[in-house]
């Protein structure tokens, strides 16, 4: 039997929607004083359990607002959930948004150094990867430039080059496979590919259905944050479809 | 712990890229870029010396010393945690797509100013040399104080980056508490007149004040003041202790009022 990689316990996620934000201390204290200090609370998650082996692809359905996004970023560490526990092992890749430590008065090469150390890369690691991430972004000469002067296709080519050079344990995918023009997309998608046949263990968040019955071997299905099927991709999918119609 | 320990060696590497990034991104744009950390000491410097220097009668010659010591540790105090205090806000598109820890981006804030102040010590041996001013075995002692300013730096600035984060309104106090700060600290007077007239207090309750009086003795070979050290070593301390548990207790929350 497999180990489990990614652990996710009862997970529940509150948010606390104000219904006017306050962020400043006069308003605060005179909320306090006249006791109007009034959350409406908001599960965005309520009571979800995952258990992920080595090498299985969870596609995670629901609309919008389901909770999808808060999922994966609470797996990813991003978010800590109110209730309950999330444990993977191994190191994780998550594609969540490319380029999210980027600097924009920074270079293309200068970038890769930085955002390499934000996703936990080590100096040595990137000095040794630095030419074969420029290689795949295919950005060449571009490099030397200010990131600010990128189109957005290159930035999120670059990102994209720079995240998924190492060889994660656990990949999390958010509708990320839309990068770039057509060439760029099918390579990314043929690397993405070679990750997946060496064993790594993903999640998957999309709105398209057949994208994740051709990437995911299961899946879950989230309504306001709870699970409402969890099983094999093809059961689930047809619940999702009549959820749709 | 040793997670800790461990969490800290993983991202040892993103720490120096922030700091690196910090002093990079400060410079870039200038034509002297990083030489202004010597320039604009030593502008400031000129201009303090001449008004109170000269037009107040102050005659000795080692004033732009004095004047430029306690500066120094002035201007490293007020950048570092005002940068601190706004590091989390200005990272909040970071802080919400990749796990990093989130002490680095107050601890960066205040390290790459701190390697800046550094630099700018430079100016302070180049004018001392000038004026003359002999080095004494008391000018070691210099650490202590330059070690404690960085404690309460960072200290000072977990407990402004985690109330700026609920309350937005602490970028405004922090910039008047900064000013009578630097109006207690004795910068460019000679303190005793206050002490003479029983404000001594207002003196004590400055850490910083305590700070740059050990600065100076050691610059001007006296030794240590006991009193000042036992006052900003306490504060120092006590404020990285505090900010650290706030920030720590609060850093969860951080990201859903960012």
């Amino acid at each position: 039997m497999q180990k489990t990689v990614v652990d996710v316990n009862n997970v529940s996620m509150r948010f606390n929607l104000s219904t006017q934000k306050v962020d400043n201390l006069k308003e605060y204290f005179i909320k306090f004083l006249k006791k109007q200090l009034r959350y409406n609370e908001f599960w965005a998650l309520k009571d979800v359990s995952i258990q992920l082996k080595k090498g299985e692809r969870l596609g995670i359905l629901g609309l919008n607002g389901a909770g999808k996004s808060t999922l994966l970023k609470v797996i990813a560490g991003v978010l800590k959930p109110t209730e309950g526990t999330v444990s993977v092992k191994g190191r994780i890749a998550p594609l969540l948004e490319l380029g999210a430590g980027f600097e924009p008065d920074y270079t293309g090469s200068e970038n890769i150094y930085l955002y390499g150390a934000v996703l936990g890369y080590s100096r040595e690691f990137i000095t040794q990867k630095y030419d074969e991430i420029i290689e795949f972004s295919e950005l060449g000469e571009f490099i030397h430039v200010p990131i600010k002067n990128y189109s957005s296709g290159m930035k999120s080519r670059l990102g994209f080059a720079i995240a998924t050079i190492v060889e994660p344990d656990v990949l999390i995918l958010d509708e990320v496979l839309a990068v770039g023009d057509a060439k760029f997309k099918k390579k990314c998608e043929a690397k993405i590919q070679t990750m997946f046949d060496k064993g790594v263990t993903v999640l998957f968040v999309s709105h398209s259905l057949p994208q994740v019955q051709k990437i995911c071997d299961k899946a879950i299905l989230l309504e306001h944050g709870k699970v409402v099927a969890q099983g094999g991709i093809d059961e689930v999918s047809a619940i999702y479809l009549e959820m749709t119609k | 712990m040793k997670n800790y320990i461990k969490n800290f060696t993983k991202y040892r590497f993103l720490l120096v890229e922030l700091v690196k990034k910090g002093i990079t991104l400060k410079y870039r744009k200038s034509y002297l870029g990083i030489l202004w950390t010597l320039i604009e000491p030593l502008l400031t410097m000129i201009v303090l010396t001449i008004v109170f220097g000269t037009l107040f009668g102050n005659v000795d010659k080692t004033f732009p010393v004095y004047i430029l010591s306690a500066r120094l540790l002035y201007t490293f105090f007020a950048n570092s945690t005002k940068v601190a205090m706004k590091s989390i806000r200005s990272h909040s598109s970071m802080i919400k797509k990749v796990y990093i820890p989130k002490y680095i981006y107050p601890l960066s804030s205040v390290l790459s100013n701190y390697v800046i102040f550094l630099i700018s010590l430079i100016i302070l041996v180049l004018v001392g040399a000038v004026l003359s001013i002999k080095p004494t075995f008391y000018l070691f002692l210099a650490i202590i104080p330059l070690v404690l300013i960085l404690i309460m730096s960072y200290g000072v600035g977990l407990i402004l980056a985690t109330m700026t984060v609920f309350f937005r309104d602490m970028e405004y106090l922090w910039s008047v508490a900064l000013m009578l700060v630097m109006y207690t600290s004795a910068i460019f007077y000679k303190p005793e007149r206050i002490i003479e007239q029983g404000y001594g207090w207002l003196l004590d309750v400055n850490p910083l004040y305590s700070i740059i009086v050990n600065f100076r003795n050691s610059i001007f070979g006296l030794p240590l003041d006991l009193r000042a050290l036992i006052i900003s070593s306490v504060f120092s301390f006590a404020t990285l202790i505090i900010g650290t548990i706030i920030f720590v207790k609060k850093q969860d929350e951080f990201i859903l009022h960012l």
